[in-house]
């Protein structure tokens, strides 16, 4: 981010600074906050650390056992599900696609949605607007049947277009792009306008440089909440080969439970670690292009 | 380098609100024309018609030989220097003043060359690689002519550019403004609502008011003779005093128990206001002036008072010399303005 020009203020405690007895209060809370918070992350790390059959007469393990490569590596290479064609690269494979196509999607569309009730003149343009909002009381799980039917009866069904298009539409981005475009001072435009800077030009040139950490700051909440879809891809994907890791830990557990051997509890443990791991390296990696979405404006 | 011709242009918003009446007045090759008024006077709109950013509702606009009505404002020729500069934040000073010749399609070496010819005129040349937040508001301003001037345009627009500055600064980039449109002989045209701007920049001045236009003149003609009691009270500071009063034809005014012989008759019989100027007031005289208030501006105190019960206002030189309450005044007879009692028009 060399581009940075407002650079946040680093408070640095002066040394040898006394310290309060709040301080230690409040650390005391936040540290607490974060072992309850962390526990059930250690819990399926030490637990993916043993065999099967240990798990499955002792239940959940508190400390390290020998088994961790052994099982992330038959977890992420080994054979799984019914058909036995998919791996857990292939579902972190289906969830980066799913999570990318998901955010990237809705930002671009959003984002022109935005554009085009912000910067033209159209009819109804905040009516429309406000269409768009009321489909914020319309969630996936409310029109899942209908959308089922139309996805599958364009022949979707099975197909990374199908899992993740019908997801696209996303009042909150085009609020959210509303807001901040509303925000941008109307003499940008009409500098713009001077330069010889035509719609496409100007949203390109301009608005999407300005809008960098909105987006950053969008994409972020998008991608966790694409990659942590459940319902919708459990629904469209009956093709192994489309699993998600969110849905395939079950599937694998499930599978094997099914016929009569001792569900791959470490190998299911080992993918939940996979499958938390690339929304919390998001957020650690870009977060602070997510503040500054939040509270710059770099105007 | 044009000249610009505005013919009965007007503005009427789609609501009926009348921003601008019909307007007519050209603009000559290398003119730097000020409009000024009070804010919602419309003198922004006429901008910004000229511009291109506002559609003109009726007449005809001309920059050089064109008819620019219909035209974008990319392609009227023109460049426009906003109040909040409205710079891009996220590119470079060099970056930001090279856009619109990149949008023209213009060969890189040749955007480079001028670029850096504007920056050297504004002394911006070591700032080129920075962004706009990381420079003062003078200089800031300075990018924002430069991204007017590499345009080479035929026409200038200022819409009121200084007044986001402090006041010391804003003298100096008057005068920077002034120069540099002197050196480029490019015509101009400036908004603002300071009058003092107005006076000091103009080859000639437009004065608007509720949308028409008071008066058009060079800056001493305004000052001199102002058309109408709004000219005569918007422009100059501190402003004309306006004093009701009397006029029987015979050659002296009355204000109610004084009679003040005037230079030249007038046409009209019956009610006028008698304007002076501040500064044409003398201490001395005949003319009984109760002084409330002094106001000491270093050279100058004005002294707040009353003649005959209605408000006054004397600019005299500071000579550190106590006065009375109650003083008397000469005022001239060539330096007295009289208006119509009702539409407030010059006699």
């Amino acid at each position: 981010m060399t581009d940075t020009t407002l650079s946040m203020p680093v408070q640095v405690a002066p040394r040898g600074r006394r310290i309060r007895l709040s301080v230690i209060g409040d650390h005391f809370v936040l540290i607490l906050g974060a072992l309850f918070m962390m526990a059930p992350i250690y819990m399926t790390l030490t637990t993916a650390s043993h065999e099967n059959l240990t798990i499955h007469r002792e239940g959940l393990q508190f400390l390290f056992g020998g088994e961790l490569l052994n099982n992330f590596d038959a977890a992420m290479f080994g054979q799984g599900g019914f058909s036995g064609e998919i791996t857990g690269m292939s579902m972190l494979k289906n969830s980066l696609i799913l999570g990318m196509g998901f955010a990237l999607g809705k930002i671009v569309l959003s984002m022109m949605a935005a554009y085009a009730i912000v910067y033209f003149r159209l009819r109804f343009a905040t009516f429309a607007f406000w269409v768009i909002f009321t489909t914020l009381l319309l969630p996936l799980e409310v029109r899942i049947v209908p959308s089922y039917e139309v996805i599958t009866g364009l022949g979707l069904a099975n197909t990374y277009t199908g899992l993740i298009v019908p997801l696209l539409a996303s009042a909150t981005g085009t609020f959210f792009f509303r807001q901040y475009f509303l925000s941008i001072p109307e003499e940008l435009v009409e500098a713009a306008r001077i330069d010889g800077a035509g719609p496409v030009k100007f949203f390109i040139d301009i608005l999407v440089p300005l809008s960098r950490t909105m987006i950053a700051a969008i994409f972020i909440v998008m991608f966790v909440y694409g990659w942590n879809q459940y319902l919708w891809p459990t629904l469209i994907t009956t093709d192994e080969g489309l699993y998600t890791l969110v849905r395939g830990i079950k599937q694998i557990r499930q599978s094997l439970a099914e016929s009569n051997q001792i569900p791959a509890y470490g190998q299911a443990m080992a993918l939940s670690i996979i499958a938390i791991l690339p929304p919390v390296l998001i957020v650690v990696f870009l977060q602070n292009w997510f503040i500054k979405g939040l509270v710059e404006s770099d105007k | 380098m044009a000249t610009v011709r505005l013919s009965n242009i007007s503005k009427t918003y789609p609501n009926g609100a009348k921003a601008v009446h019909p307007t007519s007045f050209d603009i000559a090759d290398g003119e730097l024309i000020v409009l000024v008024g009070p804010s919602g006077c419309g003198k922004s709109t006429l901008l910004r018609m000229v511009a291109g950013l506002e559609d003109i509702t009726t007449g005809e606009l001309s920059i050089g030989e064109r008819i620019v009505n219909t035209l974008d404002p990319a392609e009227r020729d023109i460049a426009m220097v906003f109040q909040n500069y409205a710079l891009y934040p996220h590119m470079t000073v060099g970056k930001n003043m090279a856009y619109g010749l990149k949008n023209r399609g213009i060969d890189k070496a040749t955007i480079a060359a001028k670029v850096d010819t504007a920056a050297q005129m504004l002394n911006l040349t070591e700032y080129l690689d920075r962004r706009p937040s990381q420079l003062s508001g003078g200089q800031r301003q300075r990018v924002a002519m430069g991204r007017a001037i590499v345009r080479d345009p035929a026409l200038f627009l200022f819409d009121e550019p200084l007044s986001n500055l402090d006041a010391k600064l804003r003298n100096q980039m008057r005068i920077e403004i002034r120069a540099l449109q002197r050196r480029l002989n490019t015509t101009a045209m400036y908004v603002t609502h300071d009058q003092v701007e107005a006076m000091t920049m103009a080859d000639r001045i437009v004065v608007l008011n509720g949308g028409q236009v008071e008066q058009i003149g060079t800056p001493s003609e305004i000052y001199r003779a102002p058309a109408s009691t709004f000219v005569a009270s918007f422009m100059g500071a501190p402003p004309m005093n306006l004093i009701p009063a009397h006029y029987n034809g015979n050659g002296t005014v009355a204000v109610g128990s004084l009679s003040l012989p005037i230079a030249r008759p007038a046409d009209h019989k019956g009610e006028v206001v008698l304007g002076i100027r501040p500064e044409d007031a003398t201490i001395g005289g005949t003319t009984p002036f109760k002084l409330d208030l002094i106001e000491e501006l270093g050279a100058n105190r004005l002294l707040h008072g009353t003649i005959d019960g209605n408000a006054f206002t004397v600019n005299a030189p500071n000579d550190d010399q106590p006065l009375a309450t109650d003083l008397t005044l000469s005022l001239p007879n060539d330096t007295l303005h009289l208006f119509h009692g009702e539409s407030g028009v010059r006699l």
